[in-house]
């Protein structure tokens, strides 16, 4: 099992703001790996330079031994990067069924291949079968999110990057999501988790990097790092 | 009965604007901008069909198929040359940008093709209907506006609706970012749009020169920017809005001339756009954007 995705020394700004300072970090293959902090702390920048939405200033990163941090980010997903975007980002005035398809978007494999992955989806997530053909605009916040990681997968992923999955979601329904990321990482698809809910990434992760004002402040194994005494303090509600 | 002609009329011209009206809110919807260039490339493909078909005796399907052809060309190398690079301008730079585009394709057909009027034959060679035994005749000019612009219409909406480079469109249209995320070439996605409204730009400058036998380098200014009003009038980015926009705008035009005043008759388009804005500022057909933190 090699890395599958290195981050090396990378600088992002928005505008004249430098949102992430010399950050790197590694994701290995069938890891689930987690990148926590605060409102704030850099981990959306990140993802969204991972996926090619962003623009380096400068640092490299590389996905399956290719650079990609010079790829726009319709080539990247090609590569089987997908990422489920913070706030879910379905298209609302599109179907379930259609929304899934332009997950399929970039596919050459034929409509038998499409058909049986939506099966799997359909497996994967059941309540979005029985929507299937109501606009995305009208399904629940969970709903909407299941719908938004059915639709990355939709595309084969090799690895899925989830930014903030458990956002206003309630505390029933972000166990039920990450029993779905659990199941996911199961099926064989790396996973990178970007996550606010530090006690519910932790439980779920292999390994994990603290995130602070745009700078890796920690890492290391997930268990070790949910008994860091600076963790429970900051993250996870300890005294 | 001189109502019913009248209200035919109307409608007639109304297809008109709402095939050109098409062009900018399928435009607006994808790509977020106006482009006021889109009634001068009526005129060039005007143009096109005049020096093909009017003077130079060809087939005038095949004269509108070639100022198809050449309008998408420019719509596309227009969208390419002036509009990618502002891509993440603010609107405002983009809207000059377009004026100035607009500017430029007149001043530039001015140059080519002299400020005289041209005298335009019509592309239609269907007889006129007589109905109610020869009290209402509908001529063969409004029958073809009506019949191609439906025709468009239900076309376009059925490859926006139902076929994947249309859902691509649309998720262009929702959301950039993810549509990217999904492999969406989203500078692709813009250009086939303004591919599409200019090919169909050319038609309706055939159309609107048939109806209107005079061609001359302003000819598309104003009926482009009553199209514009066209779709905001019905909600703009939407091609259901276009149609309905459209057809109220020339049915009001063409009753405004007929019974109140020829002369005020486009004050009063403006000012009935300027009415519902006021109750319904998404337009007739428009969709509020919910923005979400």
């Amino acid at each position: 099992m090699g890395q599958m995705l290195a981050v090396k020394n990378i600088n992002v700004y928005y505008g004249s703001i430098h949102a992430i300072k010399d950050v790197s970090f590694h994701v290995d293959e069938g890891e689930v790996v987690t990148l926590i902090g605060a409102n704030g702390a850099g981990k959306t920048t990140t993802m969204h330079a991972v996926s090619g939405l962003l623009k380096l200033q400068s640092g490299e990163i590389d996905y399956c031994g290719t650079v990609i941090s010079k790829l726009p980010a319709h080539k990247i997903i090609r590569l089987g990067l997908a990422q489920v975007p913070e706030g879910r980002r379905v298209f609302s005035g599109l179907t379930v069924q259609q929304n899934l398809l332009m997950g399929a978007y970039t596919r050459k494999d034929g409509k038998e291949a499409i058909q049986n992955d939506f099966d799997m989806v359909y497996d994967l997530l059941p309540r979005l079968k029985e929507r299937r053909s109501q606009p995305a605009g009208t399904l629940s916040g969970g709903e909407q999110q299941m719908l938004a990681i059915g639709r990355a997968l939709m595309c084969k992923p090799k690895m899925l990057l989830l930014d903030e999955p458990s956002m206003g979601l309630s505390p029933l329904l972000v166990k039920e999501i990450f029993q779905i990321i659990r199941n996911v990482n199961r099926q064989g698809v790396t996973v990178l988790l970007v996550e606010q809910n530090a006690k519910m990434a932790l439980e779920i992760a292999n390994r994990a990097y603290v995130l602070e004002t745009g700078r890796i402040k920690m890492e290391g194994e997930a268990t070790e790092l949910a008994n860091n005494i600076e963790v429970r303090k900051a993250y996870l509600g300890a005294q | 009965m001189q109502f019913l002609s009248n209200l035919i009329g109307g409608v007639s011209l109304g297809s008109v604007y709402a095939l050109i009206a098409l062009g900018y809110t399928m435009v607006y919807g994808i790509a977020r901008m106006l482009n006021f260039a889109h009634g001068d490339v009526i005129m060039v493909g005007a143009y096109v069909v005049f020096f093909a078909f009017c003077s130079g005796g060809m087939n005038p399907l095949l004269a509108i198929l070639i100022a198809m052809a050449v309008c998408t060309l420019l719509g596309v190398t227009i969208e390419r040359i002036a509009y990618r690079p502002l891509r993440e301008a603010p609107s405002l730079a983009v809207l000059i940008t377009a004026i100035g585009v607009s500017y430029l394709l007149q001043n530039g057909a001015l140059l080519l093709w002299s400020a005289n009027p041209r005298a335009f034959t019509s592309v239609v060679s269907i007889p006129p209907i007589s109905l109610f035994g020869g009290r209402l005749t509908i001529p063969g000019n409004t029958l073809v506006n009506v019949v191609v612009c439906l025709v468009i219409m239900v076309g376009l909406w059925l490859f926006v609706n139902r076929t994947t480079p249309g859902h691509a469109m649309q998720a262009v249209s929702e959301d950039r970012g993810a549509a990217q995320l999904m492999g969406i070439n989203v500078n692709a996605t813009i250009s086939l749009t303004f591919a599409i409204g200019s090919a169909l730009a050319a038609v309706a400058g055939a159309l609107l020169c048939s109806s209107y036998p005079m061609l001359q380098p302003t000819t598309g200014a104003m009926p482009g920017i009553k199209a514009f009003t066209a779709a905001v009038f019905g909600g703009i980015g939407s091609i259901p809005g276009a149609l309905l926009g459209g057809i109220l705008l020339g049915v009001i035009e063409n009753l405004s001339k007929a019974y109140i005043s020829t002369q005020i008759s486009d004050a009063i388009v403006f000012l009935v756009l300027i009415v519902i804005l006021l109750i319904k500022p998404t337009g007739l057909l428009g969709k509020k954007r919910v923005v979400k933190v």
